[in-house]
Formats: structure tokens, sequence, C-alpha cells
């Protein structure tokens, strides 16, 4: 039968961080979106660590998983934070308004 | 059970962690009012942490498991750190109660990062790496937008923000590819492993992850291909941030780059020798063209430190003893030039209202002759000129590239930083052969004065006692490379 190995999980991990590598460079829109390519970096390092973990029966790999899990949050919330004091300065959070310094 | 004495090499971090968290309770209770007071009991526990520091400092020491290590590296880059983050309290003072933003978080953010910088110092283990700097990042991101009426400083902390969570992504991509093909987190275990890898090399994976580290260390020290955020974050932000940016979290990155590339990964130089010379010639080449057309000095003194960065990185592609040392020479008198220079920037204020373009300086040597020349010498040691200390920290540096055979990298260095002579020179013309403009306000402040009048002496008098800092340095070297 067809087995899923560690391969296959670090296929879709570096598929993920590509995606939000991409995310951020390529996105016109929205600041949003740009954190949300943030999380789908973390992830994508979360479901290597999590794979290399189990295949390497090691659990170090688990614990530095969650420790990147709270620091995702925290992460999170100041983005969240700083846009909304910007939103307030500039009353829009479209990426091609954030031009004021060149850059 | 983990005993108390464990603990002891980290009392310096625990101390500021409890400090950190005493001061923010004392400002929420107080309110806004109590912002004077608590800069001030900041800046007295950073030097009561330096006491501390000094005094627990024994050889090499490692805490929890393994995960912290303290040597006399760490401790030589630990007093720079609270060095830079002391000045960037006191400079902010005076400056936050004039643009009415003082509010008590800012000295309790600085200490916070602080405490994360001290963490990457010491890391050792790809876990405390990125804990240290991620709590170092976070406060940077909110002190970015801290004047947070303001569109330009909240632009700033918005775009640090977005490009640090990139690098800190790219970073930690590396750090799981490294966990995975090693087997290990921790900087001894890859040390002895690629001991006894021998002649076969590493893994593909391994590369990989190694160049995904290299290049989140390269954003946070803002070298070449990742500098874009630098000249936007300087110019936004407020002056004693930019001034706070400038200094810490530099000395605190190329720490950590150093601590890195040297320590574990320290058998695979040829592996990351070739990237280490490329982005420190792009830096080189880069901080000194770019500079020439900018007409704010914050933004000028972007580019400058990205030149810098570069010129520190030319020790670290040598990956010897002498490069380290050299580095370590030139962080510190790249720490008292660049606070010098922001406590000029910092002075410069009409009416009440701060202008940053480099031709407000317009015949300041009229104006206010003492200023001038203090700005005078700091752009002197900048551009290299011989009897003050910039010269000595390149000196250095260079040296230590001929000795390790980067002829190259040293030719480029030196073309560069006579290139780069042109802007810094053209700050002390501006200032003394130009006709006057308005007169700056007369209020710069005593904390302001007393750093500026420090820094100066310092830069201009490093050439009576070079051993005292080249020695420490050199020390620090030897243990890095000996552990």
């Amino acid at each position: 039968m067809f087995e899923i190995g560690l391969a296959h999980y670090l296929g879709v991990a570096a598929i993920l961080f590509t995606l939000g590598i991409f995310g951020i460079f390529l996105n016109r829109k929205n600041v949003i979106i740009i954190l949300m390519s943030v999380e789908l970096i973390l992830l994508a390092v979360n479901i290597n660590l999590v794979a290399f973990s189990v295949h390497l029966q090691d659990l170090t790999g688990q614990i530095f998983a969650m420790l990147v899990l709270t620091v995702a949050a925290a992460e999170a919330a100041i983005g969240l934070a700083i846009i909304v004091v910007y939103f307030r300065n500039r009353g829009t959070i479209a990426v091609e308004d954030i031009n004021l310094m060149k850059g | 059970m983990i005993s108390l004495n464990e603990l002891m090499p980290a009392l310096p971090e625990i101390v500021l962690a409890c400090m950190g968290m005493i001061l923010l309770m004392l400002g929420v209770f107080r309110g806004d009012g109590s912002t004077r007071s608590v800069s001030w009991i900041a800046v007295l526990v950073l030097i009561v942490v330096g006491v501390v520091l000094s005094s627990v400092q024994n050889g090499r020491m490692t805490a929890f498991g393994g995960q912290f290590v303290v040597d006399d590296f760490a401790h030589f880059m630990k007093w720079l750190i609270i060095i830079g983050s002391s000045f960037a309290i006191l400079m902010s003072i005076n400056f936050n109660e004039r643009e009415s933003i003082a509010r008590f978080e800012y000295p309790v953010l600085i200490l916070f990062a602080t405490l994360g910088m001290f963490m990457m110092v010491s890391a050792n283990d790809l876990i405390s790496l990125y804990i240290g700097l991620e709590l170092q990042s976070l406060s940077l991101y909110v002190v970015a937008a801290f004047r947070r009426d303001s569109l330009k400083s909240s632009e700033a902390g918005l775009k640090y923000f977005v490009l640090g969570a990139l690098s800190s992504g790219m970073l930690l991509y590396g750090c799981s590819l490294v966990y995975g093909f090693a087997g290990t987190t921790s900087f001894e275990g890859l040390a002895t492993l690629f001991k006894s890898l021998g002649g076969t090399g590493p893994s593909v994976g391994l590369v990989v992850g190694l160049v995904f580290l290299i290049a989140g260390l390269a954003f946070k020290v803002s070298a070449v291909p990742f500098h874009m955020w630098t000249p936007d974050v300087y110019e936004g932000a407020p002056t004693p941030v930019t001034a706070f940016f400038a200094v810490a979290p530099k000395i605190a990155a190329i720490a950590l780059f150093i601590r890195v590339l040297v320590g574990p990964f320290g058998v695979l130089i040829a592996d990351w020798q070739q990237v280490i010379v490329l982005i420190s010639i792009a830096s080189m080449v880069l901080g000194a063209l770019a500079a020439i057309w900018q007409d704010n000095i914050k933004r000028l003194l972007a580019y400058s430190s990205i030149g810098n960065i570069g010129y520190a990185l030319i020790g670290l592609a040598t990956g010897t003893e002498a490069g380290i040392r050299g580095i370590l020479v030139y962080m510190t008198i790249y720490l008292a030039m660049n606070v010098g220079t922001f406590c000029c920037v910092l002075a410069m204020r009409r009416t009440g209202r701060m202008v940053e373009n480099i031709a407000d300086l317009a015949g300041l040597a009229r104006n206010q002759p003492l200023m001038a020349l203090a700005l005078a010498i700091l752009m002197f040691s900048m551009a290299g000129i011989p009897p003050l200390a910039g010269f000595f920290g390149k000196l250095y540096i260079f040296l230590a590239a001929i000795e390790a055979g980067l002829y190259t990298l040293a030719i480029i260095g030196v073309l560069a930083s006579v290139v780069g002579a042109f802007y810094y020179l053209r700050i002390i013309k501006i200032m003394y052969f130009d006709e006057p403009a308005e007169v700056f306000d007369r209020s710069m402040g005593r904390e302001v004065r007393a750093i500026l009048v420090g820094t100066t002496l310092f830069v201009t008098f490093f050439i009576v006692r070079p051993d005292i800092i080249v020695e420490g340095a050199g020390t620090a070297a030897r243990m890095l490379l000996a552990g």
C-alpha cells in the first residue's frame, strides 16, 4: 500500500512555506493577508518539526513546536495591535497605500 | 529537581526579568506621571544587572540543561548591550516629554528587549536562540510604533513587523531543517556531530537549513540583500528609538551570528564563508554608495549602519580569533560613534520641532561651535581618519582579513570606506563652510549632553589606551573558539 512518509510531510511544509513567502511579497491588497501568510510560514515550520520529531523518535521537536505556537500567538497579537494603530492614522490598511517613506 | 546553584549563571537575566515586571506594575498603578521615575529606575536596574553580571562571571558556565551559556564572549557583548540600552533610555527622557509621548511603557519595553538580547547572546540551543530573538523583536516592533498618533512611526512599526516576522519565519524554517537532519538542537551536539562527519561533508538538508538560518540572521543585522527595512524604520521611528535600533539590537544580532557560525557550524566554514563574504561586500558597497544621495540624516545613518555591518561581517568571514576580536572592538567603537551622532540628531530642533535634513546643519560651527566640533570628531571617526577610534576599528578588521588571506575582501573594504568618507566629510563641510541656517533651540538636556561629551571623549582618546578594550575582546574571542 501507499504509505505517507517523512518526505510527504516535508513536501507539504515546503509548499506551505513557499505560499507564505509569496503571500507576503505578491499580495497588493490587505495587510491582514500578510499576517495570515506569516502564520502560514510558522505552521509550515511546525509541520516540519513534528514530522522530524516522530521520524527521529525525539521529543525535542514537539517541544520546539509548542514554543513556536506560543510565540506565534504573541506575534499575531502585536501585529494586529500595530495594524489597528496604523489604521487609526491612515484610515486604510491596503498594502499599496503604505508608501509614506520610499523603500 | 534543579538546585538554585544551577540557575546562578542566569542571575542577571532573572533580575532583569523580575525588575521589568515590577516596573511595569509600578507604571500601571502610578500612571503616566511616573514615567520619569520609571525611566531612572530602569537605568539603575541596568547598572545593577551589569554589576551582577560581572560578579557571577567565572569562566564558561551553562544553565537550564545546557540551553544557556555564559562565557567571556557573552559577558563582553552583554556589557555593550547594557550601555546601549541605558543610553537609549537616558536619551528618551527629555525627548519623549517634549514630544508628549512620555509613557512608562518605553523604559519597560527597552528592558524586555534587553532581556531578549541577553538570551540571544547566551543562546546555546536553537530553541533558546529563537525565544531570545522573538522576545527582542516583539518588544522592538512596539517601540518602533511608539509615537502612535504619528503616521510615520506607525508605518515604521508596520514595516518592521512584517519584515521581522518574515525573517523570523525563515530563521525558524532553517532551524527546523537543521534539527531534522542533525537530530539535535543543542549547539554542543551539533558541533560534535559536524566534527564526526569528517570528509563526507554535511547533507544537503543541513546546508539548506544553514542558508535559511543565515538569511534570517542577516535580516536582523540588516546586511544587504535583506536591508530594505532599515532606512524606513530608522526614518519613521522616534529618534531615541532609532538610536537604540542602531546599536543594541545590531550588537546582539551580530553576537548571535558569531556564536552560531563560529560555534556549532565552525567546522563547516567552507560552506558558509562564501555566503558571508558575498553579503559583506554587498553591504559595504551599498552602504557607501546609497548614502551619498540621502538628504535625511536618519536615513543617511541607516545606510551608514548597513555599511558598518558589512565591515563587521569581514571579521566573521575570516572565522579566526583575530577576526572575532576585530568584530568585538569594532562594535564597541561603533556603539560610541553612533550614540554620539544620534545625540546630535536629537539636538536638531527649531522652535520646538524636530528637523532632520542634513542641510539644516548648515553653519552649525558658527551657531554652536562645541556641538559642531563634537559632531565633526564623530564624523571623522566614522570616516576612519587615523588618530580617532573609528580608524582602529577598521584596522583590526582589515588586519584579520589579510592574515586570513581574504585580500579581495580587505581591498573592497578599504575602497568602500574611502567612498563612504565622502558623505561623512560632506556633513562637516556643511557645518563649517555653508551659509548658516537658523539657530537650533539650545535645550539639549543634561543627559544627552553628558552622553555626547562622554562618547566624543571616548572616540578621541581611544588611541591612548586601546589595550583595555582590545585585551578584553581578545580574551572573549579566545574563549569562544576554545569552548
